[in-house]
């Protein structure tokens, strides 16, 4: 077998499991030089997985590594560290900024490959004590940016840069390597105006023209289309769709998205009948200013006794939602609780008022990790609620055991694997640690439950636990639950309706039965 | 590097930036009158306590640059001059021969005690200030060990002289008389009743100069971006951990060097008391100088010592001359050392978390703009 | 990242919570009871002498735990909490109360000093999260510092603690002979030969201990440790931070000063001016090697943490001076050393610990 050219990557085979869990299965695909590849797909997809294998990053060999072989140039490849990936002339821009904030661009695009001038002090101890060469490190770092195509002023310290020009500097530093051959970027769009990422994916062609080959992550598909020669679809961890972007279109590749073999008995959910079409809950021009989930503008209705699901891709603020109306997160506009108006940035006021939230981040905000179980679940009714206190005179006392007997309710009721009550949330798994966290929700006895992305992280036996939990919650106990999450097929499994946030707004509201192909138009309708 | 690119010159915000040096120069305003010295004698000493300080207080700005905060363990490098002296006073070596030698004696104990101090430090992130002033306080116990205990019975000393009555162990106070001021009386210039230590400022300056020029170097750079985001730092390949420890080890190395030069000045050596405040007085001038816990200049290293020992020089004479008594002045000045540590630690971490919700706000007032 | 500590043997974890230094402590101290009796000092009095310091430290070190449980680390500020102490002593002192009364009345006089104190120190511990140790230690130093300036300029006029000759000033060291000294201690003293127990400075600490204690179980004390176990769970659940924080510094001064007020009716003297300096890091020191960590205390590890300090600060000179005398013939005073080490040695463990809430 003679081929006349050797691709300068080729991925061949590539399976990835984390401890049993699959998430890539049988990747195959090839790249040419200059080649630019759009790479899209939902949350959970394996898109970052992959990329991770490409950039040799530490999380894959510590997890015991992958299936498969990376080929550049004809070479087999196994990266050690991200540096080997370095070396080969991998280059990678991560979605958060890894720029030194005080240095300048020419700072920052050569930082800790400065050219370096010899003197007499660094011949005796050491290249370390080498004089940085200023003229030549400007020299090039402007190289790099020209080769952008854009104008970046070097001198400019990058905390006093506009986003655009933060984006640039990065990718410049990838281009100021010599032996860069395939450049990596992940999202690079999502934090840029419009008008930036124009000028973004223009650079990116410039780039490409260059002979460098460009892989371009990002939900915005219209981009992909406008700058990419070819599309890879992934969806579960498999490649659904590998096209020339010439072929395709934006509706085509929502479809590959989202479009899975839709299992109707269990997406089918019956309706209540008994069902009130009251409000229970009305939002109005919410904004929240939560870190990589904004919420722009967002108005909703919430009806009495259904589950509301909210669900989009990450990024899109749909967590900024119940973030900002639990007043975790600074939020403005109006929440309006069965026709009385709630306070926003206040946490009591929220619970006070019979809501009560389960958090995405369980071990930042859910749970007491180096306290019992006991604590976890029985603090927040205990706070506010005044449950399992006994009264001595003017002293109001933990009744510790009030305390035990709820927990090990919940212990039994949601099959919360632990050696006993006792024992602290640090060492339960994610999937009981989440049981945890609804626990200390139904302790409260909430009239309204925000449950936020509740089977992140977690085995599916848990999972399947965990969303029955929730169905029986809203049955059983006639409470609203509004579930945010980003698997979509989960929403559609337990929710009546599922609104679908983009953009930090609303795109739309449907019936859970409606087909995925138009949830999926939803999420990436206004993706910004 | 460009700061300030706007020109329009702010007088309110120069106050606000320069709050503390301000202040000092408030307090120096109203106590050089009332405390009566003559201009010349005040000369003479804010001199005589340049060349003294100036090179302990410039031993501080290589950890702040590596973003290490103000080193509360300088104390560590004037404990390893110290050693170098009792060794050099007990082998009879005088003069400058006896200093560069003490120097030298205290280079390995200094790097020892600087890699130990670093490595700890590297324990314990967000906390090194906390850790470096405790590791004072135990490293001061292991000196005492050393000094009070081995040395005369295990180390040997020959002269008695240095030696406690009871046979081993280290004298209160050392006379460094043979020493005494060498450095500074090398080339001195005498203009009417001031003595200007030329030498010792040579030194001084030359110490500036390494200063300027280690920022330039390779070394300098990384510890600026360690300095700055360790976390980047380390995603380019620059050694983290080791480049901490590095600039730790380098300002206990210097601070050694310049607790010989402030002992020579002052002719002794109070053997166990010498370095204990010595970090505090440091850390407060070059506070008073108008540096914070992450950025310190040259600039500010000498304005502080003008300042901070202008004030200690009347404030004892300012507060008997207002109160009375003598000793409010001297209590006086101590707490404004104390105060003056306090107020800028505490002015940095406000400002640490003020920077973060002031991010908060811009974003939330741009949304707010566009739901309009 | 927090490690699920799964395959680990149960007395390999024991060793491990508990701490390499603590252990190397407390084997120190049990050495140096059994060597005690060998070389020549009087185990009985031994003990003796270290239950009694037991009962002047006690209370300084339980000024600890509110800050830590809330999460404001180890309180460094406690020389705050003593100035309050000594304001109250001195009043008490200035106008004219003896005997038992002058002790109450200086607990009484103290209390709003220390609320005020603690009430601004909390507040300006809430602006500066995350530098809390630091900043403490300063705002002590400066305390001290400023109050040396008042001890000489506050008119006091009460003979026994003015400077004679001046006619004004306090003195550095004030008898409490008439006053309070040993009001607590003598009170209910068991006495035998070789012991003297304090009966009544321990049932004292018991009482403020149970305090602490039962307080820990209310409402209230439950919401302080899940602010200090994770600060962002405790807002989630609707605790005002903020306002916990405050008032467990609150709680810590007034216990510093209280405590301040029981260690001088037990050495019989009061000192001021620069003494607070140094009375912060043998109480931190003690309850870390008690076993507390930066963010986690109990009763147990004041007691048991007093206990072992006070051993070591008690045994070490008689034990090791008298041990020296039988190897080298000579006296050799090393445990003023051996004690800073071992103190400060601790606290920079309890430094070095990941004890950061873990996420």
């Amino acid at each position: 077998m003679t081929e006349k050219k050797v691709p300068l990557l080729e991925v061949r085979n590539v399976s990835k499991d984390f401890f049993g869990n699959k998430v890539l299965n049988d990747i195959n695909f090839t790249m040419e030089e200059g080649d630019v590849l759009g790479l899209v797909g939902e949350n959970g997809a394996g898109k970052s997985t992959l990329m991770k294998i490409l950039f040799g990053m530490d999380v894959i060999r510590e997890t015991g590594g992958y299936g498969g072989e990376v080929i550049i140039n004809g070479n087999v490849v196994k990266f050690v560290s991200s540096f080997d990936a370095l070396e080969s002339g991998i280059g990678m821009v991560h979605q958060e900024f890894s720029l030194i904030p005080g240095f300048t661009a020419t700072e920052n695009i050569l930082l800790n490959r400065e050219p370096q001038k010899y003197n007499v002090i660094s011949e005796i101890f050491g290249k370390r004590l080498n004089t940085l060469n200023r003229s030549s490190m400007k020299e090039k770092a402007e190289d790099a940016i020209s080769k952008l195509g854009v104008k970046i002023d070097s001198d400019m310290v990058i905390n006093r840069m506009p986003v655009a020009h933060k984006q640039f500097t990065e990718i410049a530093r990838e281009l100021s390597k010599d032996n860069m051959k395939l450049l990596i970027l992940d999202e690079p769009t999502d934090v840029l105006t419009e008008k930036e990422a124009e000028t973004l994916l223009e650079s990116i062609g410039t780039v490409a023209k260059r002979g460098i080959a460009v892989i371009f992550i990002t939900h915005r598909l219209h981009e992909i289309l406008s700058v990419c020669n070819k599309v890879i679809v992934m969806r579960d961890g498999l490649i659904v769709k590998d096209v020339p972007a010439k072929e395709t279109n934006v509706e085509e590749i929502t479809k590959w998205m989202v479009g899975r073999k839709v299992k109707e008995q269990e997406t089918k959910r019956e309706s209540d009948p008994d069902k009130s079409n009251k409000t229970i809950m009305s939002v109005k021009n919410l904004w929240v200013d939560m870190p990589g989930e904004t919420v722009r503008n967002v108005s909703l209705d919430i009806t009495e006794g259904e589950i509301l699901g909210i669900g989009g891709l990450a990024g899109q603020g749909k967590l900024g939602i119940p973030n900002g109306i639990m007043g975790l997160y600074e939020a403005g506009g109006k929440v309006i609780l069965k026709g009385k108006e709630i306070p926003l940035n206040s946490p009591r006021q929220c619970l006070d008022a019979n809501i009560a939230f389960v958090s995405e981040d369980r071990r930042g905000v859910g749970l007491l990790l180096d306290e019992t179980l006991e604590w976890n679940i029985a603090f927040p009714a205990m706070q506010i609620k005044n449950k399992f206190l006994k009264k001595y005179g003017p002293i109001t006392w933990r009744d510790e055991k009030a305390i035990e007997k709820v927990t090990e309710k919940y212990v039994e009721e949601l099959q919360i694997k632990c050696t006993g009550t006792k024992q602290n949330a640090k060492e339960l798994s994610g999937g009981n640690q989440q049981k945890i966290c609804l626990a200390k929700a139904f302790a409260l006895e909430p009239g309204l439950l925000f449950v936020s992305e509740p089977t992140r992280g977690i085995d599916v036996g848990a999972k399947a636990l965990v969303l029955d939990a929730l169905r029986r919650f809203n049955r059983e106990k006639g409470v609203t639950v509004v579930m945010i999450s980003s698997e979509l097929e989960e929403l559609r499994s337990v929710c009546d309706r599922i609104a679908i946030v983009s953009g930090g707004k609303i795109s739309g509201i449907l019936p859970a039965t409606e087909s995925s192909e138009k949830f999926g138009m939803l999420m990436v309708s206004n993706v910004r | 590097m460009k700061l300030l690119k706007n020109n329009s010159f702010n007088i309110l915000t120069f106050f606000k930036d320069n709050s503390v040096p301000v202040m000092f120069v408030l307090i120096c305003a109203v106590c050089i009158p009332v405390a009566g010295f003559p201009l010349q004698y005040l000369l003479s000493e804010i001199i005589t306590r340049i060349g003294r300080n100036a090179f302990l207080i410039l031993a501080l700005l290589i950890p702040i640059m590596a973003g290490m905060g103000l080193n509360f363990g300088m104390t560590l490098g004037a404990m390893a001059g110290e050693i170098g002296l009792i060794f050099v006073c007990d082998w009879r070596i005088y003069g400058i021969p006896g200093i560069v030698l003490a120097m030298i004696i205290s280079i390995p104990i200094s790097v020892l005690l600087g890699w130990l101090c670093g490595t700890i430090m590297n324990m314990a992130k967000g906390r090194e200030m906390i850790t470096g002033y405790i590791m004072n306080y135990f490293i001061n116990g292991i000196y005492q060990l050393i000094v009070l205990f081995c040395m005369g019975s295990i180390i040997p000393i020959k002269h008695s002289d240095i030696l406690l009555p009871r046979g081993y162990g280290i004298r209160v106070t050392v006379d460094l008389i043979n020493m005494r001021q060498s450095l500074d009386n090398l080339i001195a210039v005498r203009i009417g009743m001031i003595k200007i230590p030329v030498f010792t400022f040579i030194l001084i300056a030359l110490m500036c100069l390494f200063i300027v020029w280690f920022r330039k170097t390779k070394l300098g750079q990384d510890m600026r971006a360690v300095g700055q985001d360790m976390e980047v730092a380390r995603a380019t390949g620059i050694t983290v951990e080791r480049t901490r420890i590095i600039s730790i080890i380098m300002s206990t190395v210097l601070a050694g060097f310049g607790m010989i030069i402030y002992l020579q000045n002052i002719g002794s050596l109070t053997t166990y008391t010498a370095h204990s405040q010595i970090g505090m007085f440091c850390i407060a001038a070059l506070l008073v100088g108008g540096a914070s816990v992450d950025k310190a200049s040259i600039g500010n290293v000498f304005l502080g010592v003008i300042l901070f020992h202008l004030m200690f020089i009347v404030a004892p004479n300012a507060g008997a001359a207002i109160t009375g008594d003598s000793m409010i002045g001297e209590y006086f000045r101590v707490f404004v050392s104390y105060g003056v540590i306090t107020v800028a630690l505490a002015m940095y971490e406000a400002k640490k978390r003020r920077a973060k919700s002031l991010a908060g706000r811009k974003l939330a007032q741009a949304q707010k703009e566009e739901a309009k | 990242m927090g490690e699920t500590l799964i395959s680990k043997s149960t007395l390999q974890k024991a060793v491990q919570s508990f701490g390499l230094p603590r252990l190397i402590i407390a084997g120190f101290l049990l050495s140096l009871f059994i060597t005690a009796p060998f070389v020549g000092s009087n185990f009985f009095t031994q003990l003796s002498n270290t239950i009694n310091r037991f009962g002047w430290n006690a209370v300084l070190v339980l000024a600890m735990v509110p800050m830590v449980h809330s999460g404001c680390g180890l309180n460094f500020g406690l020389p705050l909490g003593i100035i309050s102490g000594l304001l109250g002593a001195t009043l008490s002192i200035e106008m004219g109360f003896t005997g038992f009364a002058s002790f109450v009345m200086a607990v009484v006089f103290c209390t709003p000093f220390a609320l005020v104190l603690g009430l601004g120190y909390g507040w300006l511990l809430n602006k500066i999260k995350g530098g809390e140790m630091m900043i403490a230690t300063y705002v002590g130093f400066s305390s001290v510092s400023f109050m040396c300036m008042m001890w000489l300029l506050l008119p006091y006029k009460s003979p026994t603690m003015i400077w004679g000759y001046a006619g004004k000033g306090l003195r550095t060291t004030i008898s409490l002979e008439g006053f309070y000294s040993g009001v607590l201690s003598n009170f209910l003293a068991i006495r035998t030969p070789h012991m003297l127990i304090p009966t009544g400075a321990i049932l004292f600490f018991a009482l403020l201990a149970f305090g602490m204690w039962a307080f820990l179980h209310t409402k209230t004390g439950t919401a302080m440790t899940a602010v200090g176990s994770n600060a962002t769970f405790a807002r989630a659940a609707g605790i005002n931070v903020d306002k916990i924080r405050i008032l467990s510094v609150g709680m810590s001064t007034w216990l510093g000063a209280v405590g301040i007020l029981v260690y001088q009716q037990g050495f019989g003297w009061m000192q001021l001016y620069m003494a607070p300096f140094n009375m912060a890091l043998p109480a931190v020191s003690a309850i870390l090697i008690g076993g507390a960590t930066v963010n986690k205390a109990s009763i147990i590890n004041v007691v048991l943490g007093t206990f072992l300090f006070q051993g070591i600060v008690t045994m070490t000179p008689t034990v090791i001076n008298n041990l020296m005398m039988v190897i080298t013939g000579q006296g050799l005073d090393i445990s003023e050393v051996i004690r800073v080490i071992a103190s400060n040695g601790m606290i920079l463990y309890a430094l070095t610990r990941k004890s950061e809430v873990t996420r």
